[in-house]
């Protein structure tokens, strides 16, 4: 019988307010490598599925990887969703579609030979490695596709199947005990090309975690800083994006206050927008996890709250329309409301203007990590240089950047025209990591920003 | 079905393993202060690990049409995989351990729900205000592992937990707090109701906001404090892995002193019925414990099979795996000693200082060198030796092995961090702390 059908016929006569049930085939291939080569070739493959139901308000949730006796797992989610209870179901209208979505598919990396994708890795590597001074390497290719199959008590069905590749390339230089890092990441949906000409960037990565040995570390405090597209990506997603996400708002009064729409969160430069239907990232979907349609949503436009992410629940709990962000990292887990692909839109400033009146600021590019709770974030540059009388000066060692999303946002007086996006990264929330997101800005300035130094 | 893989495999290669688990974990979930899920979560699967023509080849499943496929596919990778620098062991004495605790297979759903509504309704009598989220959970697993040596070895475990939290907005003021504990075995009122004291005691602390200290003034890290800031820089030092690839800032230090006397480390997977304790590792060595730190004297390190051969030293019995990646050296159980200061006087003759109980963003930047940075999410000021509040917009940072050779007192009680450390708080110096506007 075929998912379509053994979903379908799991569902009939469920008994309760909304069911679902989903079924995954996922597909992996990993190249680890560390120290001078490579540590692990690992490929894997798995199957699973779960459903979820919802009774009076209350969930009840089953996942397993034995996919026989679906209607009795359909049974067992119902009956525990009841036993929780509520004062009624409320999910937001979706138009129940039924659909098979293609992969978006550009270089396919599942026709690439593991012996082709250990030369390319390889020879990167060599390449950090032949850097005088650089001593080991931090490296990952990692590819997964995953293919899911999802239906509805509302009679929505959809066969969508994705395939990511991201790809980080380290290097750690060390002299007596002092070990420096320096990296970049990126990642595509359905594109192996990734993989292609990174000569020049790997050799500067090399580099780069040479000279920080002789860097000096900045002391903490609070300065102005200019942020790469990457870390202006990361920051926003970090500083803002979390917040606007409406699980967190949906059953918290005192927050609702607190991000209540029209509310003004920084500059008329200042726009953000989330969204699976901007194509071909790696937070780009037709359906999400609930099977409802991918939008744009615009978040803030000129400085002012208009928008947040919704799942069905968290939309028809705040009256506001549901906008395909409900997400779940696999088979094991049910979906919440997580960001897609989230970007700050492009104002007018060149780069340049950026830093001509800037005394003294610290010009912070590329990723490292970066963590939210509540309105507070922090994240980590992967290299920073001084920045001096308006002209970017010594490497300095990467630095911490923290704060309060209140005062950050608007301390943002400046944003570039030169978007970039940044396609390495993964987003954790609730035990569900990493979910493919993809994150982008133009250059920016922040006044007065937290930093800790190395 | 693992016998006939294993069999297969050995046929082919010449050396393999296969490693099989499957667990059910059911928990029931707070949101709102409301019951909000129950879940039921299965998992099983099987990894094949060989070694032919001395490579390692690594695969994994959890779909059981596939496990016919996976001597061709490890094989397959293995053409590419790393070169193996260890055999599969033989069988050894596992010594018997109680992770197993009968108990927590009885306990009901309705217990659960009964006693996370019991610890939101008492934290909410107190503060009425606070939007509590929670979770009880049990779990049960069994981890086997044979290999063509001779390994052949099975255990049952089960896991008991409860996690309570929640947030408190004052105007933009936002505070998230948890606490936890988890066991092995079932556990009763005494560790459930330390979870609630320990969440008042911090609520208590942070009624009032205290401007933050500046520069290199006395910290004391609470046993979660240093879990969050101190031991994962620590303990990269100790990871086979990074002594195996030279990365290590403890290589040629075995045997020396780096921190002060009052620091003595060790992992042990040993303790019976401990969340993470083990009869024998996950490549099927018998559990031991392994000191890391002994009065500030450097240990070995921990490893596992493959990182032992490549740094010339022999396993630990640390391996850590999951399903779906290799095995690797890893820690189960921390244990940091207890010293000789009643907690209390820890706070002794401090002007100004800082605690740190939680951070954010802790593990960016050079952790493998010591370093640590990060906010801190959840820390107090001391002035005059007493808290007078809770700290905002404040980041520390510092080097661990600079920190704990700056040791000015160790409390003389170690506790639990949610269930799976052990450790005293410490007050040491060493660490940059900076805030806004400072």
């Amino acid at each position: 019988m075929s998912y379509r059908d053994a979903i379908h016929d799991a569902l009939q006569g469920n008994g309760a307010d909304y069911c679902e049930i989903r079924i995954e085939e996922t597909a992996s291939t990993r190249l680890v490598y560390r120290g001078k080569g490579l540590e692990d070739a690992v490929q894997s493959s798995g199957r699973g599925g779960n459903v979820r139901a919802c009774v009076r308000g209350g969930w009840g949730f089953v996942s397993f990887n034995n996919l026989e006796g679906l209607k009795a797992r359909v049974k067992q989610a119902v009956a525990q969703a009841r036993a929780v209870g509520g004062e009624g179901t409320k999910l937001a209208e979706v138009e129940p579609n039924v659909r098979t979505v293609k992969p978006r598919i550009v270089n396919d990396p599942r026709v690439v030979p593991l012996a082709e994708k250990k030369r390319r890795m390889d020879h990167y590597n060599g390449l950090l490695l032949s850097t005088p001074q650089v001593q080991s390497i931090n490296s990952v290719y990692a590819e997964g596709s995953r293919h899911v199959f999802f239906g509805n008590s509302d009679g929505a069905y959809m066969d969508q199947e994705f395939i990511h590749v991201t790809c980080r390339l380290a290097a750690q230089a060390k002299r007596d005990n002092d070990i420096q890092e320096a990296g970049f990441s990126i990642g595509s949906l359905g594109d192996f090309a990734l993989l292609d000409g990174l000569d020049d960037e790997v050799k500067a990565v090399g580099q780069r975690a040479v000279d920080l040995l002789s860097a000096r570390p900045l002391k903490g405090g609070e300065r102005t800083v200019i942020l790469n597209p990457v870390l202006a990506g990361v920051f926003i997603h970090e500083a803002f994006g979390h917040l606007s996400e409406g699980d967190n708002v949906a059953e918290d009064k005192k927050l609702q206050e607190i991000m209540v729409m029209g509310r003004k969160f920084g500059g008329k430069h200042l726009n953000v927008t989330d969204g699976a239907a901007m194509p071909g990232l790696r937070g780009s979907f037709a359906f999400d996890d609930e099977g409802t349609p991918a939008t744009k949503t615009p978040l803030i436009r000129e400085g002012v709250l208009v928008g947040r992410l919704h799942s069905r629940e968290t939309a028809a709990m705040l009256g506001e329309k549901p906008t395909g962000n409900a997400r779940a990292v696999g088979y094991n887990f049910p979906p919440i409301v997580r960001m897609t692909n989230t970007v700050i839109e492009n104002d007018k400033a060149k780069f340049e203007d950026l830093i001509a009146d800037v005394k003294e600021g610290v010009y912070v590019r590329g990723w490292y990590g970066g963590m939210t709770q509540h309105e507070m974030f922090t994240f980590s540059s992967g290299e920073a240089h001084m920045v001096r009388n308006g002209k970017i000066a010594e490497m300095v060692r990467p630095v911490m950047l923290s704060g309060n999303l209140f005062t950050t946002l608007e301390n943002i007086d400046a944003i570039g025209n030169d978007i970039g996006m940044n396609e390495g990264g993964g987003c954790g929330k609730s035990g569900q990591s990493p979910l493919p997101v993809s994150l982008g800005s133009p250059h920016i300035r922040i006044r007065k920003c937290l930093i800790s130094g190395a | 079905m693992s016998e006939e893989l294993l069999k297969a495999a050995t046929r082919k290669y010449g050396q393999a393993e296969v490693y099989r688990v499957e667990g059910e974990s059911v928990p029931v979930t707070f949101e709102a202060n409301k019951l909000k899920e129950l879940s039921a979560r299965e998992a099983s699967g099987v990894a094949l690990r060989v070694i032919n023509k001395g490579r390692i080849g690594f695969t994994s499943t959890t779909n059981a049409d596939d496990e016919a496929g996976l001597v061709a596919r490890a094989g397959a990778v293995s053409e590419f995989g790393a070169d193996a620098k260890f055999s599969f062991p033989k069988q050894a004495t596992v010594q018997d351990l109680d992770v197993f605790d009968p108990r927590v297979e009885k306990v009901t759903r309705a217990r659960m729900i009964d006693t996370g509504r019991d610890l939101i309704e008492r934290l909410r009598e107190k503060w009425p205000e606070m939007l509590c989220e929670g979770r009880v959970g049990r779990s049960t697993g069994r981890m086997n592992i044979w290999n063509s040596s001779g390994v052949e070895y099975s255990y049952q475990e089960t896991g008991y937990y409860i996690y309570l939290g929640g947030k408190l907005i004052r105007g933009t003021d936002m505070l998230n707090l948890w606490q936890g504990h988890s066991s092995a075995g079932w556990f009763g009122k005494k560790e459930t109701d330390g979870i609630l004291d320990r969440l008042l005691q911090q609520l208590e602390y942070c009624r009032n906001i205290a401007p933050a200290p500046v520069g290199d003034v006395p910290v004391i890290f609470t046993p979660r404090g240093l879990a969050a800031a101190l031991l994962d820089p620590l303990l990269a030092g100790f990871n086979g892995k990074n002594i195996a690839d030279g990365a290590s800032p403890l290589i040629g230090k075995e045997g020396t002193k780096v921190l002060d006397d009052r620091i003595s480390i060790s992992d042990d997977p040993t303790v019976p019925m401990a969340s993470g304790s083990r009869p024998c590792d996950d490549e099927g060595v018998p559990s031991r414990k392994v000191v890391l730190m002994e009065k500030g004297v450097a240990g070995g390190g921990y490893f596992d099979l493959q990182s032992a051969g490549r740094a010339g030293r022999k396993t630990t019995g640390s391996a850590h795996r999951s399903l779906t990646a290799p095995p690797g050296p890893g820690t189960s159980l921390i244990d940091i000693a207890p010293g000789g200061t009643p907690y209390g006087d820890l706070f002794a003759g401090i002007k100004s200082g800082l605690v740190v109980e939680e951070l954010l963003g802790a593990g960016q930047g050079n952790v493998l060198g010591g370093e640590f940075r990060a906010s801190v999410s959840l820390g107090y000021r001391i002035e005059n030796g007493v808290i007078t509040g809770r700290v905002k917009d404040t980041m520390i940072s510092g080097n661990v092995y600079k920190a704990l050779a700056q040791v000015e007192a160790v409390s003389d009680k170690a506790e639990w961090v949610f269930g799976s450390m052990r450790a005293p708080a410490i007050r040491c110096r060493g660490v940059e702390v900076a805030t806004k506007g400072g």
